[in-house]
């Protein structure tokens, strides 16, 4: 039940009119109230001290893998919606890499009706654009749609040729259903688990060359321009692909792309160790394609950060590198590394929280993202200083796939409000 | 936040800096080399002796956790583990455990309970052996006897050791390496190992289809050409070329790569009068080498064999003390 809800005196860092004020913020009936000054005669139910701490509208996550059905091993809806709701997302979409694979109404109630029983998040799944991802047959978009899937993609996976990939554009355009496109040349990038480059060669990994992401863009930037449809690039990693980006956006072309957090904080470099915990997709490129990625971030081409949450079971990590599965548990770092890159300048604090908020929002679509009087109480309050360790046991998520473990980190958020009612409270939990 | 500290750990030498496992020429300084070129030198006369057996190892079991096959290799550790006076347990992984789905640390944890005190491991993946060292207990010593494209690094330290006896120094050195140098993990080692112990320049010749991205970075200059790559250098080494390789399109066929990069006694002239010639083996002749060159007086191919035994006791005898070095501190701290 959404209740009465008064944050006093916490900074507004979400984009909106009252953007940087120290303000109370009033919650009832699931939406806000009012930002500033209180109605008389509002007596909230619970009231939280938001002194010394920052406001957002719930962060959106465009890629937050959930692991059900099919993958419980690794994780279950139930555990990774509290994972999600400690690290502030109150919307989070999910891959259709579940097994099943997510091509059908089936599974897309089936998780719709999971993650609404847990109630934690709101949890938004992406549908297959292909029968099993196998990039020969069009999934029934429409009634992928009519489930409640918000977007269709085939992920890494290969389209058979150029034909079925331009026809399922063009029927995702027809169906009024966003693509979204992880860009990778399936043959260039064939057997590859780490960036091309110097590294790779030292440590005799077979690399993912650059080329394998930029010819991709580039092949989905004329077929979008050429079908006008929408194309949405899911976890772009090269210099190169944010400037083609750029530059069809200045040309009008209805494009928008997100980032990975973990393409954001390390390059290649950290590989040396052959540490298979940063064996993720994309690969960590080079220190250039990091500062173009930030960059990106900053001036508003790319336009949402991702968790790119795929939590794992220890096993899946106990081999060498190119054996393990490849992916980071992110939901509950995200924001403690955002702090990281807000506090070293490399990313602006404005451009952050805009990529995690109205960024996400404006790619789906969604009424969500902002803050302001009326809109839907979906909210955040973050502590940007508070320092922990991380841990196997601090971790809500079921994986346990970082590289964070036993380091100390900066920032967390203290409570998640969903639809004006407390879901995560961080009170005792560490 | 804090940056991430995740250089690659000098995982291979104990407290002492003495190895302890031998994983990589990566991080070993000229003087870690030298000991081992040094110490496999001692070793070199045990062979030539009516009973070729030392009691370095006596008591200390050695597997060898071959993932891969070979033939040389595998024997000439075995060999050199029992001319130390080691146990030697042969483990054939293809017909064993972890193709029954047993994953890889069941496996060690299985051979560590049975008290082996070293791994020789061959693995077609690149770091595989560095997993391991990682996570077994101190009780148990690595050597790397190929991993993926990663490293050979043994194969390179008998290469070392034949090129000193050859050539007295690496000091003014040129040294060419021919051919498949992306899929090499002995091309990598090799070329690691001479920079460090000081060689004037390393050269590696092959078409762009057959080097690494960023090739350069390794402290090499990089000849498309066979000729020019040849001129004046003191050493050749050929590397060996998989047949696989026309498949993905990487060369046209077997006769043109010899016909540019193959060593005919024409090529050879280019390099000096006095150049040796090295080949890891096994050799294909008639695609990367001429038999003529493979079996003439510039050859040193079989030499290079014979020193692989007494390496492989060096190494083998070396990560042993440094272990028991470590268990002994280990104990004098509780």
């Amino acid at each position: 039940m959404s209740s009465r809800l008064l944050l006093k005196g916490g900074r507004i860092v979400s984009p909106g009119s009252m953007c940087g004020q120290v303000v109370d913020v009033a919650v009832a009936d699931g939406k806000v109230l009012s930002i500033g000054s209180v109605p008389a005669g509002f007596t909230p139910d619970t009231e939280i001290d938001a002194a010394g701490h920052w406001i957002s509208a719930g962060f959106i996550d465009l890629s937050h893998t959930l692991r059900q059905p099919g993958l419980e091993h690794k994780a279950t809806i139930s555990s990774e919606v509290l994972a999600a709701a400690r690290g502030g997302f109150t919307t989070l979409c999910t891959p259709p890499s579940t097994s099943p694979v997510n091509d059908s109404a089936a599974v897309t109630n089936l998780i719709y009706d999971q993650a609404l029983e847990a109630a934690q998040v709101k949890v938004l799944p992406i549908g297959a654009m292909t029968k099993g991802l196998q990039g020969e047959q069009l999934s029934e978009m429409f009634a992928l749609r009519q489930a409640g899937c918000i977007a269709v993609t085939n992920m890494r996976r290969p389209f058979r040729n150029n034909q079925v990939l331009k026809r399922c554009l063009e029927y995702a355009c027809s169906q009024d259903i966003r693509a979204f496109v992880c860009p990778q040349d399936a043959a260039l990038a064939k057997e590859g688990c780490a960036h091309d480059g110097a590294m790779a060669s030292k440590l005799g990994l077979v690399g993912i060359p650059a080329i394998a992401e930029v010819l991709s863009v580039a092949q989905w930037l004329i077929l979008a321009e050429e079908t006008e449809a929408q194309v949405h690039f899911s976890q772009i990693s090269c210099a190169r692909s944010v400037s083609m980006i750029s530059e069809a956006k200045s040309r009008g072309l209805k494009v928008t792309a997100d980032v990975a957090i973990a393409n954001l904080m390390h390059t290649d470099a950290v590989i040396a160790g052959y540490n298979p915990m940063y064996h993720v997709e994309p690969p960590l490129r080079s220190e250039a394609d990091r500062k173009a990625l930030l960059e990106g971030v900053n001036e508003g081409v790319i336009d949402a950060i991702c968790s790119n949450h795929e939590p794992h079971e220890s096993a899946a990590k106990q081999a060498p590198f190119a054996e393990t599965a490849a992916g980071m548990s992110q939901a509950e770092l995200l924001w403690s590394q955002m702090v990281g890159l807000i506090q070293t300048g490399q990313l602006r604090q404005d451009a952050a929280i805009r990529a995690l908020t109205v960024g996400p929002a404006a790619v789906l679509n969604i009424e969500s993202g902002s803050l302001e009087s009326g809109a839907v109480a979906d909210l955040v309050v973050l502590d940007p200083d508070t320092r922990w360790t991380v841990s196997e046991d601090s971790l809500l998520s079921r994986g346990k796939n970082t590289p964070w473990i036993g380091k100390s980190v900066q920032g967390r958020a203290l409570y998640t409000i969903l639809d004006g009612t407390i879901v995560y409270s961080a009170e005792g939990s560490f | 936040m804090p940056e991430l500290d995740e250089h690659s750990p000098v995982l291979q030498l104990n407290r002492f800096d003495h190895l302890r496992h031998f994983l990589s020429i990566d991080g070993l300084s000229r003087q870690h080399l030298t000991d081992i070129l040094d110490t496999a030198e001692t070793f070199i006369e045990v062979g030539t002796r009516s009973i070729k057996k030392v009691p370095l190892l006596r008591g200390k079991t050695v597997a060898n956790l071959f993932f891969e096959a070979s033939t040389r290799t595998r024997t000439t550790f075995e060999l050199a583990a029992k001319r130390l006076s080691a146990d030697v347990l042969n483990i054939n992984i293809s017909t064993s455990a972890t193709s029954k789905g047993e994953s890889l640390s069941d496996m060690l944890q299985n051979l560590e309970a049975m008290a082996v005190d070293m791994f020789v491991v061959r693995h077609a993946q690149s770091g595989a052996p560095h997993f391991i060292a990682e996570s077994v207990t101190p009780r148990v010593s690595v050597i790397n006897a190929g991993d993926g494209r990663h490293a050979h690094p043994t194969q390179a330290m008998l290469d070392m050791l034949t090129i000193r006896q050859h050539k007295g120094q690496f000091k003014g050195l040129t040294v060419a390496i021919v051919g498949d140098i992306l899929h090499s993990r002995v091309a990598r080692s090799q070329i690691r190992a001479l920079n460090v112990l000081g060689a004037k320049e390393v050269r590696v010749i092959a078409p762009d289809t057959l080097l690494p991205v960023d090739v350069e970075s390794f402290g090499v200059t990089v000849f498309n050409d066979m000729a020019q790559g040849l001129d004046g250098v003191d050493v050749v080494i050929m590397l060996r070329l998989q047949k696989e390789r026309m498949e993905g399109a990487l060369l046209p066929s077997e006769s043109e790569f010899f016909r540019l990069y193959g060593l005919s006694e024409k090529k050879l002239k280019l390099a000096k009068p006095d150049a040796i010639v090295m080949h890891p083996g096994p050799i294909n002749r008639g695609v990367e080498i001429d038999s003529a060159v493979a079996d003439g007086p510039q050859s040193v191919i079989l030499n290079e064999v014979t020193n692989g035994i007494a390496v492989r006791m060096a190494v083998l005898s070396m990560a042993m003390s440094g272990q028991i070095a470590d268990l002994a501190a280990d104990e004098e701290v509780l």
